[in-house]
């Protein structure tokens, strides 16, 4: 079962313009699996197994020999262990590779307490500098994670371990959920908002209130006023990068700046964030033929510390 | 002389119409997109419902968070007074007004004459307002109108986070999927959202007697647990979700008696 989320219109529900909802959902970003060609696994010393649980999607990455194999990810479902269980097994899909010849597996994110194949949890700070570390080499500094309700500021070293971070605990403004709420709102597909608000003469002036809760009324006055759907969502965005912003100079925000998590696939927040923060982040990399991708950042990073812990297991 | 209280909402525009200091009309009408609109058609309906000419209206004072975009406003005021006059002149021993709107919660303090001493809001977070409970419904999957009696029937305690919207959702989805039975789920709700509220009537200082408006006061659920929190009886008016109508409405008497006074 997929995670009911409250804030969206039903198919079959009336929207504020009276009008029944078609059963589009713009909001639905797209799942996927990718097994890496020319890696034999069958010869592999060791295979490890990152799963990563988030509010929204939950990410499997299969690491051979230290690098990745296999990657999936798909939307959380209401139920963490179900959810964890689906992604594994749809990573390992045409593989010809079991659970059990994973030889350790790590578990992280917003759901990871509630993992049963996991050898063992960690959090998905840890994770996600590990995985940054991997995805773009040693010269990141600053991570900033931003996901279907959290966004995080992390400080890492060279190694990809953590220095410092903060994080939103205790309000999701300004988080991917408010996306799929406008996507819902606007009727504009969710992977093609980014680039819409950004198709704009000017910048227009932040909206005053990131609530998820309350974007769909936030946006509706501004529409109410007049504003193109490009304006709304420029206005929005830039709310967005501003809490994240503010996140990454209380954290202390240094170069090399890299963006994880669901939203480094928007343009609009990206861009924004660079523009604001005046640092550039570092480009995402082909992850479509590599799987370094940015939105599975922790999965990764908790593949590659399942490797460490298996082989301290090995020694002892 | 008749005079109309309109209260320009985020998600219902309300009227009453006053004459000689009597209710002749209340009206709600959806909010929608044309919020302009919506006002224009609640204000007609409501001069239809009372038989009269909206020519006949002498005054209209006008409030709430889309008051820019009232179509006719002779005067306005805030929430915030309309809520104190309404509250003391249907209680006169009310000294905190307890207002829970769709999207902003107030806490007024005010004097016998209904003069606001200090408040406090909730705004610009969904967490502290009717869409809390709005939200919450929607996870839980039953109607907002149920969910009160539901929690009546509650067992035993769980909690929620009440700090945002989104989190809670994900506490409520969680212990759905724990079993938890949907009327603890449901108490916890109406725990969380009362809570949220006693933090801001801490700030104010709790003077009896109280009083609980806005649409969610018609809420028993939360009603019930104001009530059990605070340690007091909360007085809920018959109309609740008009009393910032009504409040404006009685501005509206006041300023047109002046006007009157003035022309003469």
């Amino acid at each position: 079962m997929e995670r009911p989320f409250t804030l969206l219109i039903k198919p079959g529900e009336r929207n504020i313009m009276g009008n029944r909802v078609d059963n589009i959902n713009y909001w639905r970003w797209r799942e996927y699996r990718l097994t890496l060609p020319n890696k034999n696994w069958k010869k592999a010393r060791v295979i490890t197994a990152g799963i990563d649980v988030g509010s929204v999607s939950s990410k499997a990455v299969i690491m051979v020999d230290g690098e990745i194999y296999a990657v999936a990810i798909k939307r959380t479902g209401s139920s963490s262990p179900d959810s964890a269980k689906k992604v594994l097994e749809w990573a390992l899909e045409g593989t010809g590779m079991n659970i059990e010849d994973i030889d350790y597996i790590v578990g992280t994110g917003y759901g990871r307490v509630n993992i049963p194949m996991a050898h063992t949890t960690l959090t998905e700070i840890a994770c996600h500098a590990k995985g940054a570390n991997y995805i773009w080499g040693p010269a990141v500094r600053t991570i900033l994670d931003v996901g279907g309700q959290d966004i995080k500021a992390i400080r890492c070293d060279e190694k990809g371990k953590v220095l410092s971070f903060l994080m939103n605990d205790k309000c999701a403004a300004g988080t991917g959920r408010g996306m799929e709420v406008l996507a819902d709102l606007l009727k504009v597909p969710i992977e093609e908002m980014g680039a819409l608000s950004l198709k704009i003469d000017e910048e227009p002036e932040p909206v005053s209130c990131t609530c998820v809760a309350f974007a769909r009324t936030e946006a509706i006055s501004l529409l109410r006023q007049g504003w193109s759907k490009e304006k709304v969502l420029a206005a929005y965005m830039r709310a967005m990068a501003l809490r994240m912003c503010n996140l990454l100079e209380r954290v202390g925000c240094e170069k090399e700046l890299v963006i994880t998590g669901g939203q480094s696939r928007n343009i609009g927040i990206v861009s924004r964030v660079a523009e604001i923060i005046g640092i550039k982040p570092l480009p995402t990399p082909d992850w479509e033929k590599d799987g370094r991708d940015p939105m599975a950042a922790g999965a990764i990073g908790a593949a590659i510390f399942a490797k460490v812990l298996y082989e301290k297991s090995q020694k002892a | 002389m008749i005079v109309a209280g309109l209260d320009m909402g985020v998600q219902n525009v309300k009227v009453v119409l006053l004459r000689g200091g009597e209710v002749i009309s209340r009206n709600l009408v959806p909010s929608g997109f044309n919020l302009r609109e919506a006002a224009e058609q609640a204000l007609k309906e409501a001069a239809e419902n009372a038989k009269i000419s909206i020519k006949e209206i002498d005054h209209v004072t006008a409030t709430g968070m889309g008051v820019d975009l009232a179509p006719r406003a002779d005067s306005t005021i805030s929430m915030i007074s309309a809520d104190a006059l309404a509250a003391v002149h249907l209680h006169p021993a009310t000294r905190t007004v307890i207002d829970i709107g769709a999207e902003e919660s107030r806490v007024i303090s005010c004097d016998e004459k209904g003069v606001v001493l200090d408040f406090t809001i909730n705004e610009r977070c969904a967490a502290g307002a009717g869409a809390f409970l709005e939200a919450m419904a929607r996870a839980l999957e039953v109607d907002l109108k149920d969910m009160g009696y539901l929690s009546l029937e509650a067992q035993g305690t769980v909690s929620i986070s009440a700090t945002c919207v989104i989190f809670g959702e994900s506490d409520v989805v969680s212990l759905i999927h724990k079993q938890t039975p949907k009327q603890e789920i449901a108490r916890a709700i109406y725990d969380a959202l009362a809570e949220r509220i006693m933090s801001m009537i801490h700030r104010i200082g709790l003077k009896p007697d109280v009083m609980l408006v806005g649409g969610v006061a018609k809420d028993i659920g939360f009603a019930t647990t104001l009530r059990r929190k605070i340690g007091l009886d909360v007085i809920i008016p018959e109309y609740p979700e008009f009393a910032g109508a009504f409040g404006a409405a009685l501005y509206a008497v006041n300023k047109a008696r002046r006007e009157k006074h003035n022309g003469q």
